[in-house]
């Protein structure tokens, strides 16, 4: 079923469209099928086009994502006002039909989704054709489909096809892991066994909140719950959804399928699934505890908020120690990411809207820092170098440029101010002091040492030792196409560190749940 | 008390930003057009100084420059504004840059340094994130240059990369970086205890407005002087500083005598002054244990110096010392101490950075470190070594030179505080001072050795700026008030945190 799921969904959307055609002119109300209509249209001409000649493949889906990134940042500055934009596929009401959501939150991470995608792209398109030759039209095609997948699960409005979305990102994306290292097939079998798992947690609890409320649209079922507080059929599916979203997101102890899967991916896979898939599924579950279960009840009554801030401030510890550990880059960037996720996880379970801005701040922060060094190994791998961290020795002076985007990113990474990562920390810390939680607070804030141990170690080699005798360096600068992302990322690190109060009034002030205010935001 | 008065500005910023704009250019003229990458060093540093200098009379007059870049973080404003206390700061910084930076020149280009590029672009940083710290605001802008300078001086300190440099580079960011996350620590606390108040730095202190709980303040104060005090080098948190001497010794003499240490002390004097207020001070009574603190450091800190036989090292336990001096009178919290510790910020950074000069210009001649080695080097460096007698003379508190204006006002603002026991481990410490820096001058110019061929005086890149600040520690120490009116800065910046009257 899952496989026919792009076809289906393609008829759904054109059929929607052309439901709408009578007005000819699309106009905003029509903006969340529109964002998908490019993303369905590669996903067959992509593979079509590529038969035709490989080189195509790339172009197309360059056009296509430039195309999508468009479109869901028309769609963002349409709903900045704090409006939502609701479309019903076909044409069918809610809840029997199904509806697609385009409020500032949901559009804010397909923003991001785009972005990152977009310029994993540009460099995909020289990386590809070396790191795993033959596949680049598989490659592109996967990559599309699993965009669409990811782009359908922040926007739909639905239970049940939100698990259809994830099931298509997830399948999408288990083979383009699997593309990569010998050993990427076995982790990647790994990581669909736990995926599957995963996912059919998140079934379950759908499952009970539709035997509990008879419904499945979001809206619809957040205001049937009113009065099953009490119901413990209720809390079971809460916890059945965390698990299983928790899973998915690699929060502590449930990502143990991430440090392989990511280390034996090929660079390029790394580079895009490692920034959007954890972070799509940690936007799921702030839309589930706060806009479906809400959080007064399900952060605060249930309990759930303080085991999973706990949790994840001990992924935090874990993923960082563990990364301290790693003499292998793609390895050590794998559990950064544990540890990196864990700031999310703390930041939507505190309900404190400051830490909730952080973590929303943080799924765009870390997808821009991940992605820039996962790409600069990449870089470092395909012109020649190795992984292992002990041949990063004098890189600094044989990539300057690509070591530019990485000490960027790094020092985000650490969060040194005036780089985005120390913002989304900020406003964690403010949250958990403002909320009383010191103890929380005093780790996170020590945590960021451990980052620093991990990055200055790599940061020292790069630029303060020499390389020793038979060390496998590479033979100089990535090209010009492979470095273009990796220093746009990085700078975009330093940017939206500088205009972070900017984004947080304009956007994610927007985003927060109803309820939630910033202080000092009009 | 006098009124202020606040205009928009742009120089502030442009100080800022002068040094910034000036690394892109030091680093596409690169290696092969050294000559070329020098002008644009001195070009900024001559443009920065004269923009803080064009601030000066404004700030006499009691009008304040203000600039502000927009919202950083929401309720907080990423702003600068030049008060006095702020300005004394900028003053010496960017002043001792210009000539640093021809001392460099001469320093790296004899001592055959690599990578100067680097080097350039990295002190270039260091310089814009310092009149940051001084021109600073409130406390997000304040932590924000403070972690970029945290950062620029690493590749200062690992610049040579030996094996010892990178030690010390390691040791440098294992105090900086912690030191770091507690002053973010103390700040998100500040800013949630005081989300009314806002974060500015207000002359005598906002907290006391809060209702925040005394052992809350307690602990909170606690966090900020770890934060800043690594950099000040409290003891314990003091080791770094004599690691950090494997940097090159113009680093050395700008950077862990001036801007660096003094951005440690001068966060000092802003929570004191500017954020906790000598009043709340008085009321939670933390001031004795920081008086402490300081009063163990300027001591002990004297004794381990006089053990020392590298010259860089004794001077780095001595700056150590000197610097406890400054956190001694901020912390005593009476009008003459903090005259003395804002006149001791000043001064000590003319008399230091001509110490360190001296050192690197005797390093670069004859490649010796060790004080041992240096008998009878005054017959052949002759300028260097008198530079470097009127350098300790003022240290150990001569009258005549300028560091024994500064000690007076600290000595008398001890009587002032009513604490006469750090009184005796002032003078103490003055003995202290003596003895380990005359012995240095007496082996130089009084006992001779024909062990050593005839060296004579470095280039005069260097030569000329160390006499430069030897020159000025002197005329400083005859009239205080001379050319930047030290003095009346001084004493503005005292009675506005301290009031006219106590």
């Amino acid at each position: 079923m899952t496989l026919e799921s792009p076809v289906q969904i393609a008829f759904l959307a054109a059929g929607g469209v052309a439901h709408e055609s009578a007005r000819l002119v699309p106009n905003a109300s029509d903006l969340p099928a529109l964002i998908l209509v490019p993303l369905i249209v590669g996903v067959f001409l992509v593979p079509l086009l590529g038969l035709l000649r490989r080189r195509l493949a790339y172009v197309t889906t360059l056009l296509i994502l430039a195309t999508y990134a468009a479109l869901a940042l028309t769609g963002l500055r349409t709903v900045l006002d704090g409006s939502a934009i609701h479309y019903r596929m076909a044409g069918w009401t809610p809840p029997l039909g199904i509806e697609l959501a385009l409020d500032p939150l949901s559009a804010f991470v397909m923003v991001t989704i785009a972005v990152i995608g977009l310029l994993v792209t540009i460099y995909a398109g020289a990386a590809v054709r070396r790191e795993t030759p033959e596949r680049e039209v598989a490659f592109f095609a996967l990559m599309v489909v699993m965009l669409l997948g990811l782009s359908g699960m922040v926007m739909t409005a639905d239970l049940f096809n939100l698990y259809v979305f994830f099931e298509v990102s997830s399948l999408s994306g288990y083979a383009l892991m699997a593309v990569g290292h010998r050993k990427a097939v076995v982790s990647a079998y790994r990581y669909l066994l736990l995926g599957t798992i995963g996912a059919s947690f998140y079934l379950l609890g759908v499952g009970f909140l539709y035997v509990l409320t008879g419904s499945l649209n979001m809206a619809d079922v957040a205001a049937r719950l009113g009065d099953l507080a009490g119901n413990p059929a209720l809390s079971v599916s809460l916890v059945f959804m965390v698990l299983g979203l928790g899973l998915k997101m690699a929060l502590f102890p449930l990502h143990i399928w991430l440090p392989d899967a990511y280390t034996y991916a090929s660079s390029t896979s790394t580079a895009i699934i490692a920034p959007v898939m954890t972070k799509v599924s940690a936007y799921v579950l702030i839309r589930m505890l706060y806009f479906v279960y809400g959080a007064d009840w399900s952060l605060s009554e249930l309990g759930v908020g303080p085991v999973v801030a706990w949790l994840a401030m001990g992924g935090v510890v874990w993923g960082s120690v563990m990364a301290l550990a790693q003499q292998d880059a793609k390895r050590m960037l794998a559990y950064s990411s544990v540890a990196q996720v864990g700031y999310i996880g703390l930041g939507l379970a505190t309900g404190h809207p400051l830490a909730l801005t952080g973590a929303i701040l943080h799924i765009l922060n870390h997808a821009m820092m991940k992605s820039t060094l996962f790409l600069v190994t990449g870089s470092v791998e395909l012109s020649g170098g190795s992984r292992r961290l002990g041949d990063w020795k004098g890189l600094g002076r044989r990539m300057p440029l690509t070591f530019v985007g990485f000490t960027l990113a790094a020092l985000a990474m650490v969060g040194i101010p005036p780089t985005s990562g120390f913002f989304s920390k900020w406003y964690l810390a403010l949250g958990l002091a403002d909320s009383g939680q010191w103890a929380l607070l005093v780790l996170l804030i020590l945590s960021g040492l451990l980052t620093a141990g991990y990055f200055f170690r790599v940061l020292e080699r790069v630029y303060a030792r020499e390389p020793r005798e038979g060390a496998v360096q590479p033979a100089g600068e990535a090209t010009a196409a492979m470095n273009l992302p990796v220093i746009a990322l990085g700078a975009g690190t330093l940017l939206l560190g500088l205009f972070n109060a900017w984004f947080v009034g304009r956007v994610i002030a927007q985003a927060l749940p109803a309820g939630l205010n910033l202080p000092g935001v009009s | 008390m006098e009124t202020v008065t606040h205009f928009e500005s742009l120089r502030p910023l442009w100080a800022v930003l002068v040094s910034l704009l000036a690394i892109p250019l030091i680093l596409l003229s690169g290696e092969r057009r050294p000559n070329l990458r020098e002008s644009w060093t001195l070009l900024a540093a001559f443009v920065k100084a004269g923009l803080v200098w064009s601030l000066l009379p404004d700030v006499l007059d009691g009008r304040v420059a203000v600039t502000s870049l927009g919202t950083i973080v929401p309720g907080v404003e990423l702003a600068l504004r030049v008060d006095t206390l702020g300005l004394v700061f900028g003053l010496v910084a960017s002043t001792l840059w210009v000539l640093t930076s021809f001392y460099s020149i001469g320093y790296v280009r004899g001592a055959g340094e690599h990578k100067q590029t680097r080097y350039f672009a990295s002190f270039a940083l260091c310089l814009s994130s310092t009149i940051g710290i001084a021109f600073a605001a409130n406390l997000v802008t304040f932590l924000i240059f403070f972690e970029l300078l945290s950062l620029a001086t690493y590749p200062l300190v690992i610049h040579k990369e030996t094996p010892k440099a990178i030690d010390a580079a390691r040791k440098y960011l294992s105090y900086v970086l912690p030191a770091g996350l507690m002053l973010v620590l103390a700040i998100v606390m500040t800013a949630t205890i005081s989300s009314q108040q806002g974060l500015d730095f207000v002359p005598g202190g906002f907290l006391e407005r809060t209702d925040a709980s005394a052992p809350l303040l307690r602990w909170l104060f606690l966090f900020y002087i770890l934060g800043v005090g690594v950099k000040a080098g409290i003891m314990p948190l003091h080791s770094w500083l004599p690691a950090a001497m494997a940097a090159p010794t113009p680093v050395s003499a700008l950077l862990h005598a001036v801007a660096v240490v003094k951005a440690g002390v001068f966060g000092v004097l802003r929570v004191t002054g500017y954020v906790f207020g000598p009043e709340l001070l008085q009321e939670i009574g933390v001031w004795t244990a920081l008086a402490w603190a300081a009063g163990i450091t300027l001591t002990v800190a004297s004794l381990l110096a006089m053990r020392q036989d590298n010259l860089k090292r004794r001077l780095a336990y001595s700056t150590v010392g000197h610097l406890s001096y400054i956190v001694l009178g901020a912390a005593l919290l009476s009008l003459a101490s903090w005259k003395g510790a804002i006149l001791h910020l000043i001064f000590h950074a003319t008399m230091k950075i001509t110490l360190f000069f001296c050192a690197g210009a005797i390093y670069v001649r004859t490649h010796r470190e060790n004080i041992s080695e240096m008998v009878g080097i005054g017959r052949q460096m002759p300028v260097t070594m008198a530079a470097f007698a009127i350098g300790s003379l003022g240290l150990a508190g001569v009258p005549g030179i300028n560091g024994w204006i500064s000690k007076w006002n600290l000595a008398a603002g001890t009587l002032q505080a009513d604490e006469p026991v750090f009184l005796m481990l002032l003078v103490l410490s003055g003995v202290l001072n003596a003895a380990y820096f005359f012995p240095i001058v007496h082996q130089a110019f009084f006992r001779s050795s024909d062990e050593y061929p005839r060296f004579g005086e470095a280039s005069p890149l260097m030569v000329v700026p160390l006499a430069l600040t030897a020159v000025v520690s002197l005329v400083l120490g005859l009239v205080p008030n001379l050319g930047a009116h030290a003095w009346d800065l001084a004493s503005k910046a005292a009675v506005a945190v301290i009031g006219g009257g106590s």
